[in-house]
């Protein structure tokens, strides 16, 4: 059970790498990438074909996979999003789902079916671990996995709030235009924000890499927990986007102590249960609040009179 | 519902529906004359054009862009499947599934309908998702392994193909009308206001919800009738195959290069995507992959389809809604 508890935080560490980049695009860019999945994928088959054939050494190829998701998502934005940006809100989703399906049968058709993982080529780091007092053993390449997001989400943080590019990132996602009117180029910093969300999803496929099997097909499911992290934590805040992810992995891998199927149907249940409890809110507030409500069904006007 | 205001039909439109009319007698009388193969094939087609029409009729005029309408393609499927492990008879049993599945669907819909444009297309995929998941555990179904529609095997197999063909032909045609009919009545015109500009909808008086909500039944129904027949078709059901996202794709894809919001433009979309499957279906993965990138290209630069191509050269949109209600 504890350590079902310290597997699911260390593995919500992967969670919020994934979902931070879809909650960045969403935020700044407004734009839902419904390939973002497939792009993490790529990352992951981009890094094990750098490592298992042109025989690059597993640091080199991670620096070189990010770099060049990076510069990715800075294309994809420049020649492909913006342009889908301008179609309105249907237009988005239609170009993901096709650029999704088009990474996939890519890949597949490329790369072949066979899973593949690059826990074969960082030696022991796969399996070795240490022990806690209680004979909890913690496997070394989580926990590592766990720091590198909370260092790289606390330096995204810092970038955002402490930097003049955050400063324009967070200007020209609340009001593009009025950004613009004060010097900055929206385009310039949604291209940006697409190449850091980019890379973003290519260290959560490197992550994914490291520590399971990648098939091209992988890439829906990892959209659907970056989503259900990005919701369950709130969207729009990076530390809300961590205890997102935190507590995905926490609630998959109680999960998994019923039955391996239990594990992702449990995340879906705890998703859509937390959706469901927003729209609740939100309609509670739009009909005067929940105060109000109860009031009127208890039939006590003095409740609702109370402010909130 | 009463009926909204219409304006006369070009005489072109009245053209097109003699002939399409004269087209679905002829595909009525070909169970007798072609191959068992073409055949095969036509059911294909037909409920590719009942995904397409249903698919349309939720994002193109309801503004509902789902990613999730394979929950009910599967749960159609899923829901014959035990209807018949219970006994009753398969043929009539496909249009039992849809009915129940058109019961999920609305106890869904109080739930789906409040969430906006993106995130109501990702809530409708993990919902999809979690059914399938839970589906999976029904011990008929196998979990991955998935389970045949064996009683079915019962039947002479050219009745059976007989039968299923005339189902499909029949469902194609009553969807395709239906649709028609439908659109012309004031919920066409009310949900086509709710696409364009829900809060200015509502401002005017329209219920908005409840507009959807019916909307979102009879296209879920008509996704569940389509993935009944095709359980029935293809016998095996597998949670993976039948709840999976590709038939997402190609419902988009169809209603996409065809022209959303057209209403005949679906209909040439999965004519298309039938052709397309028939020439390149050989190339596998490719051939999906390619299908991406067209659908990648349509959306960005001819994001009305081929119909769009017809009206840039200054025609009139054939059967359009628009000068039917003169909206």
């Amino acid at each position: 059970m504890l350590d079902s508890l310290i597997q699911g935080i260390l593995l919500g560490g992967y969670y919020s790498v994934l979902a931070a980049g879809l909650s960045l695009m969403f935020g700044v860019v407004r734009f839902i990438n419904l390939a973002h999945g497939d792009m993490a994928v790529l990352g992951a088959l981009g890094s094990l074909w750098l490592v298992q054939s042109a025989g690059v050494t597993v640091p080199l190829a991670i620096v070189l996979t990010l770099l060049g998701m990076a510069a990715l998502g800075w294309l994809m934005q420049r020649f492909i999003f913006e342009r889908a940006l301008a179609g309105g809100f249907l237009i988005p989703i239609l170009v993901t789902i096709g650029l999704g399906a088009a990474l996939q049968n890519g890949m597949f058709a490329a790369f072949g079916s066979d899973t593949k993982s690059l826990g074969a080529h960082i030696g022991n780091l796969s399996w070795s671990s240490w022990e806690l007092p209680g004979g909890i053993f913690v496997g070394q390449l989580p926990v590592y996995m766990f720091a590198t997001a909370v260092l790289v989400l606390g330096a995204l943080h810092l970038l955002l709030t402490r930097t003049a590019f955050g400063r324009a990132v967070r200007a020209t996602s609340t009001d593009a235009e009025a950004a613009s009117l004060c010097g900055v180029d929206p385009r310039k910093v949604h291209r940006w924000a697409a190449a850091i969300a980019v890379a973003l999803a290519g260290l959560a496929g490197i992550f994914l890499a490291m520590r399971a099997q990648v098939t091209p097909f992988s890439g829906p499911m990892m959209l659907i927990f970056a989503f259900e992290a990005v919701v369950i934590g709130g969207i729009g805040s990076l530390r809300g986007t961590l205890i997102g992810g935190i507590v995905l992995g926490v609630v998959q891998s109680l999960g998994a102590l019923i039955s391996p199927q239990i594990s992702i149907l449990a995340g879906h249940l705890v998703f859509l249960a937390v959706l469901g409890w927003r729209l609740m809110q939100t309609t509670a507030a739009d009909r005067g609040g929940w105060r109000t409500a109860l009031a009127a069904v208890l039939n006590k006007p003095d409740l609702a009179r109370r402010k909130v | 519902m009463t009926p909204a205001q219409t304006l006369p039909m070009a005489a072109s439109d009245r053209w097109l529906i003699g002939l399409a009319c004269v087209g679905v007698l002829l595909l009525a009388t070909l169970p007798w004359l072609g191959s068992a193969l073409i055949v095969d094939k036509l059911i294909y087609l037909f409920i590719l054009v009942m995904f397409a029409v249903m698919w349309n009729l939720l994002a193109g005029y309801a503004g509902l862009v789902s990613v999730g309408q394979q929950a009910f393609i599967g749960l159609g499927g899923y829901a014959l499947i035990r209807l018949v492990d219970a006994g009753f008879p398969p043929f009539p049993m496909i249009l039992a599934a849809a009915v129940l599945t058109g019961v999920v669907a609305w106890a869904l819909s109080w739930f789906v309908l409040r969430m906006k444009a993106g995130e109501f297309a990702i809530a409708t995929w993990v919902i999809a998702e979690t059914i399938r998941s839970i589906v999976m555990f029904d011990p008929i179904v196998q979990g991955e392994t998935g389970t045949s529609l064996l009683a079915l095997n019962a039947y002479d197999p050219d009745l059976r193909r007989m039968v299923l063909y005339l189902m499909a032909l029949t469902m194609m045609v009553v969807m395709v009308w239906g649709t028609w009919v439908l659109l012309q009545r004031r919920i066409g015109a009310e949900s086509q206001a709710i696409r364009d500009d829900e809060d200015a909808a509502a401002s005017v008086g329209i219920s908005t919800f409840q507009v959807k909500q019916r909307i979102y039944i009879i296209a879920s129904v008509g996704c569940a009738l389509a993935g009944a027949l095709w359980l029935a078709s293809a016998i095996t059901f597998q949670p993976r195959t039948s709840f999976g996202v590709q038939w997402s794709v190609f419902m988009l894809f169809m209603v996409l290069v065809g022209g959303i919001g057209t209403f005949i433009g679906p209909i040439l979309g999965a004519l298309l995507f039938f052709a397309l499957q028939e020439i390149f279906g050989d190339f596998g993965a490719w051939y999906l992959a390619g299908i991406g990138i067209v659908a990648i290209l349509f959306a960005l630069y001819l994001p009305r389809g081929l119909v769009g191509l017809w009206l840039d050269r200054g025609r009139d949109e054939p059967l359009s809604m628009r000068k039917r209600l003169g909206l």
